[in-house]
Parts: C-alpha cells; sequence; structure tokens
C-alpha cells in the first residue's frame, strides 16, 4: 500500500518535470511573439533587410543571420574534423597513460568561462591573426573568402577560431564516448581478417558510432549557434555582409546581448525580440534536422 | 541514518523560518529601503552615496541602485517600479510623455576622451571637425594634412586609422554624437545622435566595434594606430593616452574635474525647469575659454507627485536626494567624477522642492 503511493507520488514527479519543459519552452515561444509583433508588420523585409541603423529607423536582420551561420558553420566543420580526430585517438590508438591527460585536458577547456576564451582572444588569438595567419591567408586571396584584410585582428576568422576552440572539447567528449560502445569482437573480427587499424576505424568504428558523434556535432553546433560572449568579443560587431572571413562581422546573440538594455522605443526592442525569435528557430529547425538524419539512420538499420 | 535524515530536514525548515523571519523583520518605518535602476555610468558614485548615506542615517535609509543601463531605467521609472531612475540622456519627447510628472535631476557629469594608440611623442591634439571627418570616413590616414596642421610638432605615421566605437547601446556614445553633431553638419545629417550609431560606408574595414569601455580600451591598447572614445574616469584608472581637444573659444583643452566643470558651469544659465523637458539639453561644445567640449549630465529621474509610495518612504527619498546634489557631491572628485558647479546645485534644489507627497 504504502510503496503504491510512493510509486504514485514518482510518477506525478516526473511528470510534471517533463511537463514543466514544455511549459517554460511554450512560454518562451509565446513572449518572444507576442514582443516581436511591431517588427513583423513588414514581415519578411526585417529577415532580408540588409541595413541595421536603429538611429535611422532601419532594422534589417540579415547580416546577423548571415554572421551567425557563418562562424558557426565554419566552426564546426573544423571541430567536427579536430573532435573526432581526437576521439579516435582516444579510443582506439592512444596508450591508457596519455588516455587520462588528453580526456582531462579536454574536459578542463569544456569549463573555461567563455568572458575568459574572448580575453584570450582579444590579447592573444586577434594579433595572432592579424600578423601571422592574415599574411600566410593573402596568398590565397584569389578565394573570395580570404579577399579581404582586418586591421586590428578583431574578425569573423577569430570568431570561427574562438568558437573551433570552445566546441571541438564537447564533439571530442561525446563522439570518444561513441567510439568507446563499439563492441570489441567486431573490431576483432576485422583485425583478424588482416585489416590495418585505419581500416578498422574506417569500416567498424565510424559507421558504427556515427549516430553518436552525430550527436555531438548538433550539441556543438547548437553551442556555436549561441555563443555570445567570447564572439562579441573578437568578431568586430559590425553589421555588414562580406564573404571573406577576414572582415568583421555580427552575430544575433551578440547583438542582442550588446544592444538590449540601452534600446529605447517599441520598433527597436521588437527588432531585437525579432532576433531572439529567430535564432530559436534557427537552433530548432538545426536540432530537427539533425534528429531527422539520426532517424534515417536507424531506418536503415 | 534515516533519524539523521529527519534531523536535517527539520533544521533546514528552521533555517528557512528564520530567513524568512528575517526578512520581514525589523518593524515598520525603522529601515526603509529605496530602489532605483538606470545607468551604468553613474554606478561606481551611487553607490558609493549609498554607502556614506547609510553610515549618515545609521542604517535607517538604505538605497539599492541597479545598474541595467539608461534604456532600462527609464522604462522601470515610467512603469514606478522603483523609486528613482537614472539616464545618461535626458528623456526623449516621447518618453517624457509617457512618464507624466517626471523630474529631471542631474547628478553628476561625465566626460569623454578620444583614445589614440600612436608611436608619438607629446599629446596629439584633434579639432570637432577634423574628428567628425575621422568618424565619418573621409580623414583615413594618420599623417593627413588636417591632423598634421594641428599638430605640426608631432611626426605622424603614415598609416590607416583604425576607428574604434562601442558596439552596445551607450550614454558614452550619445555624448560623443552629440558632440560630433554639433561640430559637423554632414555627421549631424549622415550619422546623427544616438546611443548607438552605424559606422559610415567608407570606413570599411577599418572600423571595429567593441564591447564597453573595456572593451574599447583593450583593442586601442592592442592596436597600433588605433583612435576610439571612452569615459574619462576609465581613460584615467586605465592610463591610455587622449587627446587635447579644440574647443569653442579655439584653445585646446585637456580632459580634466576642472575644464569639465567649466563647460557645465557655461551651459548652466540656460537649463530648463526640472519639471519640464530636457530633451535637447547638452552641454557639448560649450562656450568657455577652459570648458572641455565633449561632456554631459547624467539624470536622475524621479516623480513630483510621490503620492504613490509610503510618506515615509517620499520623505526620505526627498531628503536623499538633497544630499546627493549638495553634500554628497564631495565624493565625486576621487572616482573621477565631476561635481555639479553651484549653478546646477541650486537649480537641482529648486527642483526637488516641487516634489509633492
Amino acid at each position: 500500500m504504502k510503496r503504491a503511493r510512493g510509486d504514485r507520488v514518482f510518477w506525478l514527479l516526473a511528470f510534471f518535470s517533463s511537463l514543466s519543459v514544455i511549459v517554460m519552452f511554450t512560454l518562451l515561444f509565446y513572449e518572444l511573439l507576442s514582443n516581436s509583433v511591431p517588427i513583423w508588420k513588414d514581415g519578411m523585409s526585417f529577415i532580408t533587410g540588409m541595413v541595421w541603423d536603429p538611429l535611422k529607423g532601419l532594422f534589417g536582420a540579415f547580416p546577423f543571420i548571415y554572421g551567425t551561420l557563418l562562424t558557426a558553420t565554419f566552426a564546426i566543420l573544423l571541430s567536427t574534423f579536430l573532435g573526432v580526430g581526437i576521439a579516435i585517438f582516444l579510443s582506439e590508438i592512444a596508450p591508457s597513460s596519455l588516455r587520462v591527460i588528453i580526456s582531462s585536458i579536454i574536459e578542463l577547456i569544456a569549463a573555461i568561462p567563455s568572458v575568459i576564451i574572448g580575453l584570450w582572444g582579444i590579447f592573444v588569438l586577434a594579433p595572432f591573426v592579424r600578423d601571422n595567419l592574415q599574411p600566410l591567408l593573402q596568398h590565397l586571396s584569389f578565394i573570395p573568402l580570404f579577399s579581404g584584410k582586418t586591421l586590428s585582428g578583431l574578425s569573423m576568422l577569430t570568431a570561427i577560431l574562438v568558437l573551433t576552440f570552445m566546441v571541438t572539447p564537447i564533439v571530442a567528449a561525446i563522439a570518444r564516448e561513441a567510439l568507446l560502445m563499439v563492441p570489441e569482437d567486431l573490431k576483432e573480427a576485422l583485425y583478424s581478417l588482416g585489416a590495418t587499424r585505419y581500416e578498422v576505424v574506417r569500416h567498424v568504428c565510424i559507421p558504427y558510432a556515427r549516430q553518436g558523434i552525430f550527436g555531438g556535432v548538433i550539441l556543438g553546433y547548437g553551442r556555436a549557434l549561441g555563443e555570445t560572449m567570447a564572439v562579441t568579443m573578437v568578431i568586430g560587431n559590425t553589421p555588414s555582409i562580406s564573404a571573406s572571413i577576414l572582415n568583421p562581422g555580427y552575430t544575433m546573440a551578440a547583438v542582442i546581448a550588446n544592444e538590449f538594455t540601452e534600446a529605447t522605443g517599441d520598433v527597436y526592442l521588437s527588432a531585437l525580440i525579432g532576433i531572439a525569435l529567430l535564432l530559436l528557430l534557427i537552433s530548432l529547425a538545426v536540432n530537427l534536422v539533425g534528429r531527422m538524419i539520426v532517424w534515417k539512420w536507424q531506418q536503415e538499420g | 541514518m534515516k533519524k539523521g535524515m529527519k534531523m536535517t530536514s527539520i533544521a533546514i525548515l528552521i533555517s528557512l523560518a528564520l530567513l524568512f523571519a528575517g526578512c520581514a523583520g525589523g518593524g515598520e518605518g525603522e529601515r526603509i529601503t529605496i530602489t532605483g535602476a538606470g545607468a551604468t555610468f553613474p554606478y561606481p558614485l551611487i553607490a558609493k552615496w549609498a554607502d556614506e548615506y547609510d553610515k549618515i542615517t545609521g542604517g535607517k535609509v538604505s538605497i539599492n541602485y541597479q545598474s541595467i543601463g539608461s534604456g532600462g531605467g527609464i522604462r522601470q521609472i515610467t512603469a514606478k517600479t522603483v523609486d528613482f531612475g537614472a539616464s545618461d540622456a535626458p528623456m526623449k519627447p516621447e518618453e517624457f510623455e509617457k512618464a507624466k510628472g517626471i523630474l529631471h535631476i542631474p547628478e553628476t557629469i561625465g566626460a569623454v576622451v578620444i583614445a589614440y594608440n600612436l608611436p608619438i611623442e607629446g599629446r596629439l591634439k584633434l579639432s570637432g571637425e577634423v574628428l567628425a571627418d575621422i568618424y565619418l570616413g573621409k580623414i583615413t590616414r594618420w599623417n593627413d594634412r588636417r591632423i598634421a596642421e594641428l599638430n605640426p610638432d608631432i611626426e605622424l605615421p603614415d598609416k590607416e586609422i583604425i576607428v574604434v566605437k562601442r558596439a552596445d547601446g551607450s550614454g558614452t556614445t550619445f555624448i560623443f554624437t552629440d558632440y560630433l553633431s554639433s561640430v559637423s553638419k554632414e555627421w549631424e545629417e549622415k550619422v546623427g545622435r544616438g546611443k548607438v550609431f552605424s559606422f559610415p560606408e567608407a570606413i570599411g574595414n577599418r572600423g571595429v566595434q567593441a564591447k564597453g569601455n573595456e572593451g574599447v580600451t583593450a583593442v586601442i591598447k592592442q592596436n597600433p594606430y588605433s583612435i576610439g572614445y571612452i569615459e574619462l574616469a576609465y581613460a584615467i584608472q586605465n592610463d591610455v593616452s587622449f587627446a587635447l581637444l579644440k574647443n569653442k573659444a579655439g584653445n585646446f583643452v585637456d580632459a580634466n574635474v576642472g575644464t569639465v566643470a567649466a563647460a557645465a558651469a557655461s551651459a548652466a544659465g540656460k537649463l530648463p525647469r526640472g519639471d519640464e523637458s530636457w530633451y535637447g539639453v547638452s552641454i557639448v561644445n560649450a562656450d568657455g575659454e577652459n570648458a572641455y567640449p565633449i561632456a554631459s549630465f547624467s539624470y536622475i529621474l524621479v516623480y513630483k507627485d510621490l503620492d504613490y509610495m509610503p510618506e515615509q518612504k517620499a520623505k526620505a527619498l526627498v531628503e536623499f536626494l538633497k544630499w546627493m546634489v549638495t553634500d554628497g557631491q564631495k565624493y565625486a572628485e576621487a572616482l573621477h567624477y565631476v561635481p555639479l558647479p553651484e549653478e546646477v546645485m541650486e537649480r537641482n534644489l529648486e527642483t526637488i522642492s516641487m516634489i509633492k507627497w
């Protein structure tokens, strides 16, 4: 009797905990939508607008959307490359003593507050980009991506590197967990056929662990899209659209953090809240696409 | 084990109960908390006032100020969720309309300096027109003829100017753009005054935007050949070089307590009444031989009718405001704020005497 009651209490607690997530999300969505109504009166022109000039009452969100997607996408590409490499090394190759050291360093990096990474970005990384990396990349200036020039080192490239540094530990940690789940006998079966280590990783480990790895990538992408402090400190905060990552840019999260406190006037405020709503929708879309890909893989078996 | 847990939970309950009792305790009329919110610029000074006032009143009146930004301060005082607001710029006409019966009380003066990073001997000299053209993107190099004319004794480098501005909305930017608008017609038409502004196209990739005074300072320190604007107090505390500016009388003046106060004093005769709109009040580019040209009042916003709050609290608020604009001013200078000149202090006392409760 007593046990049954305890069980019911437990059930209710668990139920309301999960319900609270749905309620909070709905409220969040509703608040963002209702508070950004004035900016949606012009509909799509807010999203496609190229000019952001609050003094003249021009609110175009496209430069921020562009900067957010560009920096986060490049960062996640680099992070996936690095993170999966680290994970393979840790799970398949490294001797156990090295494994412990590298794993704890990765966890340490993941725990650094972003404002500290931002400071490092301003004082170390930006001068490095300006004085060392840029002269190298200018040999590639025939590619539009590297065609610009940064005088200060504060650029989209610097933001991408900072984001890569922040996101790689997430991807690496999750990918390592996924790779450790690969059954030993599968690997051994392939080794017994005379496969090299590369072939085992390529044909057994990665395919087996790809769902887990991909989950880490999606999580990292979400982090890169929403990162605010470290990015605003190194990106140069210029709402322009430039093909070159050596030019300064701006992101959605950064403009909200920078301009919200002093935003006066209903349209200005609603424009910033509108950007928040767009950021939420973009993050949702990324997650949704990620889910669909994983789901498709599950269907394939 | 189980008993231990029971004891722990009882202990937690008791301490929670005590905590709430502590909050509710103190009795009526004994301790009054006045809440304020707004600009970040005067925060260190208001915090100092709160501390001193607590001592003076023997802990009877405590001031709780949250520096959430001028925009937030105006929103909160309009909604009457705080007892006073603070803003680095006067309320705009539409804001003034919404907050019926609001009073503007300048409580201190801020100044903005033009910081730079150049490998030169001596202090850089600039004029308003040249500064406006640098920020308009018309002057792009340090050895431009027009900068050289102002600095005949300095060998200026043949380098591009890195132009730095605030990325976040701020009163500092308002004062700066107010100044540029008053010295350059072109700036006023193309860019204008505001807590944020956009770089003109011509600045291109020479422009950098950084968050906060500290961000602008960091960028300037990291980048030779850069120029930017920061608050005077911040520049002094961080040992950043800043330019001498040509004022309306044609003199090159340094920014310090004396020259900024001179700017405020020269404008004092033209100030509106406390209950009128202060929109457009500006002490940039002020008259006076020795007036530093980029300065501004920072305002406390409070209602004329305090009947919406308990009488005791209203009384305490008025007393605090009186103390703040008189005796409280002596704490300003040590924190690199500029104390109010006599004329402004008198105008403030007049304004405070309008308050009813």
